[in-house]
């Protein structure tokens, strides 16, 4: 890892000022994806901004009945926060189904975001890739491809983001808080991540000189019927090859309104307002979740490996949507998928 | 050239003050400059969980945390928990067990134990394995890990009774 200088800011505006001012600097929080990718040579940058210890951890509650999550509370604490607990399971339950203790503990929600690709060809610096340097190639579409994506790829790359905290967030309709040395601005969930086209280079539409300093999640919260299904090569400990966040509001035996979020499959959280649409007002019954299935996944493509996770994905959809309606959510430390 | 940035933290109860280049991470500073090397370090990059300390009282990986980042905070390892006491029957449990075998993995395995007994008393075997799942034994085949951490979790209940 090559050396670098080292800044600790205590303002939110001190550390905006910071980043604009040298366009190699990086922030750090919890350090566990920069650092990782440092190690390899995949970053390399001038200067760490340390904004860890930024006034960026509450929890609070937000005067519509909403909750506002500061960018650096660790995703442990915001897994067993009684009211993420009690008012958004879902979202908790995503968190915990992530990484292991220990990262749970530094990784931060604003640096959870931001994580970069797990594609093995990112992480090598000896192998063309496009997100890496530009113009280089994608080493993926004609390589090792299992755990690309199926959805909303481009010639130019074919990666997926791996968080699982995400796709919860996407279902939840969160809302993105950032500040730029122009001031503060929002961008709603579904605008935050970007589709690879042909510029693979930019994972989202955070501006190289703008920090992340909340997310906020509106009163709607599906406590009653919810499910975060993530399938792996191991029952733990592995990045998704799909996950499904499912979130329903139910009126009897009938869907009222559903929100469906895919991880593993895509450049950014996959949500199909169509899908949820067609659920609406169907009996929550296998052909209802099996429709709202085939239309998230019109259009998949699959590459030479990883053309599994279409029908995973679908088999995935129907029965997180299964388990919400039932309001019976996966359990992340019993793996048994009912 | 980047100059040595000065810290000053606790580790396990001790000030200490040091210079340190930013790109020491804390494990190395913890067995380099401190010749604390019971937090062992296996791949460097998050993953197998060797270099596991307490951080303000939260175990991280040592490997992805900066000696710089720790300015200011205390450190704890397996050494200060373990000459507290705090590990005792979690320990024994090992040793009762056969939960170790080369003993890398050990330190980490008992930290990360220990604090999900802090969290949870009464673990079923599920949630140990789940909680234990980002730290890796070659040896074991972790099933005598997973026995040791109910028993020990049993033998703290009992003591408190
Ligand atoms: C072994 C291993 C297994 C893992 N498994 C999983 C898993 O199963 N599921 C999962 O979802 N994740 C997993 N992760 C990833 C983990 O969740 C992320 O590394 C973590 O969430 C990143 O948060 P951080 O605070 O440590 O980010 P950092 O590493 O500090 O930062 C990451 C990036 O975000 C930027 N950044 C951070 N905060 C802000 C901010 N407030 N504003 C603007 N930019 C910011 C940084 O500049 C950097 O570019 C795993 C990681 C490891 C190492
Ligand atoms: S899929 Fe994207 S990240 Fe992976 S090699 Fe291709 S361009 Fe790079
Ligand atoms: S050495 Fe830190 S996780 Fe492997
Ligand atoms: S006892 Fe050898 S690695 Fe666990």
């Amino acid at each position: 890892m090559i050396n670098f200088q080292y800044a600790r800011p205590n303002e939110v505006a001190d550390a905006v000022r910071q980043i604009a001012a040298d366009p190699r600097a990086r922030f750090i929080a919890g350090g566990t994806n920069l650092l990782d990718l440092m190690k390899s040579d995949v970053e390399q940058p001038s200067r760490l901004i340390d904004i860890s210890r930024l006034p960026l951890k509450s929890v609070e509650e937000t005067p519509d009945g909403g909750l506002r999550i500061g960018a650096l509370v660790p995703n442990t604490d915001l897994a067993y926060h009684p009211l993420v607990e009690s008012r958004y399971p879902l979202l908790a339950s995503a968190i915990m189904a992530g990484a292991s203790q220990q990262l749970r503990n530094m990784a931060s929600t604003g640096g959870n975001l931001m994580q970069r690709t797990r594609c093995y060809y990112f992480y090598d610096i000896a192998t063309p890739c496009n997100k890496r340097e530009p113009g280089s190639g994608c080493s993926a579409i004609e390589g090792l491809n299992r755990m690309h994506a199926i959805l909303g790829t481009s010639e130019s790359c074919i990666a997926v983001y791996p968080s699982d905290m995400s796709i919860a967030l996407a279902a939840l309709e969160a809302t993105v808080r950032v500040m730029g040395p122009g001031g503060e601005r929002t961008m709603a969930f579904a605008d935050f991540h970007r589709l690879p086209g042909d510029t693979p280079e930019r994972d989202n539409n955070l501006e190289p000189n703008e920090i992340i300093t909340a997310i906020e999640l509106p009163p709607q919260g599906f406590a009653k019927n919810h499910s975060y299904l993530k399938i792996r090569d191991r029952l733990s400990y592995a990045f998704a090859l799909v996950s499904v966040a499912a979130a329903l509001e139910m009126d009897g035996e009938a869907v009222k309104e559903a929100r469906l979020a895919l991880g593993g499959v895509a450049h950014k959280p996959w949500r199909v307002e169509a899908a949820e649409a067609a659920l609406a007002g169907q009996p929550a019954n296998e052909a209802s979740f099996a429709k709202a299935a085939d239309i998230v996944l019109s259009g998949a493509k699959g590459f030479e490996h990883n053309a599994f996770k279409i029908d995973l994905a679908r088999r995935a959809i129907i029965r997180t949507l299964t388990q919400a309606a039932n309001g019976t959510p996966q359990s992340q430390s019993s793996k048994k998928i009912r | 050239m980047i100059a040595p940035t000065p810290i000053t933290l606790t580790v396990n109860g001790e000030t200490v003050a040091a210079q340190v280049e930013p790109r020491i991470h804390l494990t190395d500073f913890l067995r380099e400059n401190l010749g604390l090397t019971g937090t062992h370090i296996g791949c460097e990059h998050g993953v197998c969980g060797a270099c596991t300390v307490r951080l303000d009282g939260e175990i991280v990986r040592g490997c992805l945390v900066l000696a710089v980042q720790a300015d200011g905070k205390s450190v704890e390892t397996i050494e200060g928990l373990s000459d507290s006491g705090a590990l005792d029957e979690l320990q024994a449990a090992f040793r009762d067990r056969n939960a170790l075998q080369c003993g890398y993995c050990t330190p980490a395995m008992l930290l990360t134990a220990h604090e999900l007994l802090a969290r949870n008393p009464t673990p079923d075997r599920a949630t140990i394995r789940e909680h234990l799942s980002g730290n890796y034994c070659r040896c074991t085949g972790y099933q005598a890990i997973i026995d040791a951490v109910e028993i020990a979790a049993r033998a703290r209940a009992g003591a408190k009774s």
